[in-house]
């Protein structure tokens, strides 16, 4: 029996709407049901742990370099030489400017993240700062990128002096 | 034996695939030897899984374990040395296959239509297999491998506002770390049957559109033979000589392309000297390290293997065969191949001087080409038609040409139909 009053039903309009909505609801199950196994490729508990290292200052002679491990990564901590504070000091770097005052919490001392901004290889120590293997890269005794590809100034990990011969990491 | 496969017959099209699929299936007959190559990748793939499964039996995925447990192969298990060096040396000559593979595509114009599904199904499995071959590579967990997967990860950090985030996520840790290598391992595993089902879907699209030949034109039926007997045995004896050259650096040069500080265990605390990546990667990180720039040398090296996939759009020519006939195209392909050989150079060595100019202006040429190629297949067509092509030929563009024809009135009929069809839809 065919009822007058009613407006035709619009196909289209209906389909779309049903359409719309399962995929909507059936895109945010499925997007929910992923997370769990996104997320399991995050760090774990373990390596999260890892979190702060402490390293101990001591021995170490104006001019030297020690590396030490700070989740995984090395640590370059430089006891710098007068001579080598006077001129960083009078520089602000290359490609990357900025003051030495704000990448040392005391001068004496430079403590970096020993990976290389570009692609995360190892600069080694040179006279004059490091320089990276991989692809060039030259950073002075503040960190600094002077030349390559390198697109920032090495890293500075958060740390505390918890005495005058004694930092802990990961740790501002 | 005959009862049995009437019994499967009735249940399952066995005769009728082999025969239409195998047997029977018409193939060019003027096919020269560099279309061996296909078949060839995919017994190398084949070879691959096998020592791959063995290897796996006595492998340690873990950080601690790994660097040693491949030592292990390699000293204490029954022909574990055979089985490793088949491996190692297997991912190399899968490499060699593809490239001779996609050269003679594109030298014989076989990735215009109608094979562009054949060219972009091969570009996808040509991204899973480095894929494959990058993650591989960092299981021995010697100093290569480490640093190898460090900076390649690294790459994803030149992903705007969540680089950091995804490199971390990539690597499980705040390093290339045990959770990285044991992921790197359960994927390293998964993605070659994956290549199995994508190498399924290449070949069904071959058995519809036919393999292309060296005239580059379609051949009458009177013109494909059967491909068993005759391809099958070419095909075996490509296989005997394959297995010929590969068995000389399996047991004679197994380390040739070994980087020797891959025997060094991996040290996260000190990057070797100098990183070179495996050979087959060598151009694209050439092209990587000419830009002066992060985010524009990973861009660049990206588009560098993905650009191939725009060749069916790029080569505008309607001349029909490939270099063979087209005297601009063929100067341009040796040019490439020559510029990609010296990418490969520059690749491999330290970016130092003269070195550096170099691999930029072979970067540029590399680019360059592409970016010309329209221009110069409309030039080539027009100056080869000036010069007259053989009445055949002219011909054959000429049907093409009304084929075309039809099928825009085809379609456009088509369309008055649907409009006509669905006016009446809407009435009932």
């Amino acid at each position: 029996m065919k009822d007058d009053d009613n407006p035709p039903i619009d196909e289209d309009r209906r389909d779309f709407i049903l359409n719309t909505a399962t995929s909507v609801v059936a895109g945010a199950g499925i997007a929910t049901a992923c997370w769990p196994f996104i997320s399991s490729m995050n760090p774990s508990a373990d390596v999260l742990s890892k979190a702060t290292s402490e390293a101990s200052l001591k021995g170490l002679k104006p001019g030297e370099v020690k590396t030490v491990a700070w989740q995984g990564k090395p640590v370059f901590i430089l006891r710098r030489t007068k001579k080598q504070i006077t001129s960083m000091e009078t520089s602000d770097g290359g490609k990357d400017p900025q003051a030495d005052s704000e990448r040392v919490q005391n001068p004496d001392w430079l403590i970096v993240v020993g990976l290389c901004t570009h692609l995360g290889c190892v600069p080694s120590r040179k006279k004059d700062g490091w320089f990276c293997p991989c692809h060039g890269s030259v950073y002075d005794n503040s960190g600094r990128i002077l030349t390559g590809p390198a697109p920032r100034n090495l890293d500075l990990p958060p740390y505390e002096f918890v005495s005058s011969d004694k930092i802990i990491i990961g740790k501002a | 034996m005959k009862h049995v496969i009437s019994w499967v017959d009735k249940r399952f099209p066995l005769t009728e695939f082999v025969k239409k699929e195998l047997t029977e299936y018409p193939t060019p007959r003027n096919l020269s030897f560099w279309w061996n190559f296909g078949s060839l990748a995919g017994i190398v793939l084949v070879l691959q899984i096998i020592t791959g499964i063995f290897l796996a039996m006595h492998y340690s995925p873990v950080a601690s374990l790994a660097f040693d447990s491949v030592e292990h192969i390699m000293r204490e298990v029954n022909y574990g040395w055979l089985i490793r060096f088949m491996h190692s040396t297997g991912a190399s000559a899968f490499f060699l296959m593809i490239f001779i593979h996609m050269a003679r595509t594109l030298y014989y114009g076989s990735y215009r239509a109608p094979r562009e599904l054949m060219w972009w199904t091969g570009q996808g499995l040509l991204l899973l297999l480095m894929a494959t071959a990058f993650m591989g590579y960092l299981l021995p967990w010697g100093q290569m491998s480490y640093w190898g997967a460090q900076v390649i990860t690294s790459l994803f950090g030149a992903v705007p506002f969540l680089g950091d985030e995804l490199v971390i996520w990539l690597r499980g840790d705040f390093t290339v770390g045990n959770a990285t290598l044991t992921r790197f391992f359960s994927l390293h595993y998964l993605i070659p049957f994956i290549i199995v089902g994508a190498v399924v879907i290449h070949l069904v699209a071959l058995h519809s559109v036919r393999s292309s030949n060296p005239s580059g034109i379609n051949l009458a039926d009177k013109n494909n033979i059967p491909f068993h007997p005759y391809f099958t045995i070419k095909d075996i004896f490509g296989v005997s000589v394959f297995f010929a050259v590969y068995s000389y650096f399996v047991f004679f040069q197994p380390n040739l392309l070994i980087e020797a500080d891959n025997y060094i265990p991996a040290n996260p605390m000190q990057t070797p000297a100098h990183i070179v990546p495996e050979w087959y990667f060598l151009p694209f990180y050439a092209i990587l390290r000419a830009i002066p720039d992060l985010v524009g040398g990973v861009i660049a090296m990206g588009v560098s293997v993905m650009i191939f996939a725009a060749m069916p759009y790029l080569d505008r020519s309607k001349i029909p065969g490939g270099a063979r006939y087209r005297p601009f195209y063929r100067v341009m392909f040796y040019l490439f191949m020559i510029d990609v050989l010296i990418l490969g150079y520059v690749g491999a060595h330290p970016p130092e001087g003269f070195l550096v100019i170099l691999g930029q202006g072979a970067t540029f040429f590399y680019f360059g080409s592409f970016a010309l190629l329209p221009f110069l297949s409309k030039w080539e067509e027009a100056w080869l038609r000036k010069k007259g092509l053989p009445a055949e030929v002219e011909a054959l563009l000429a049907s093409e040409q009304v084929q075309q024809l039809d099928r825009r009135h085809s379609r456009e009929d088509r369309r008055k139909n649907s409009t006509e069809t669905s006016g009446d839809d809407g009435n009932e």
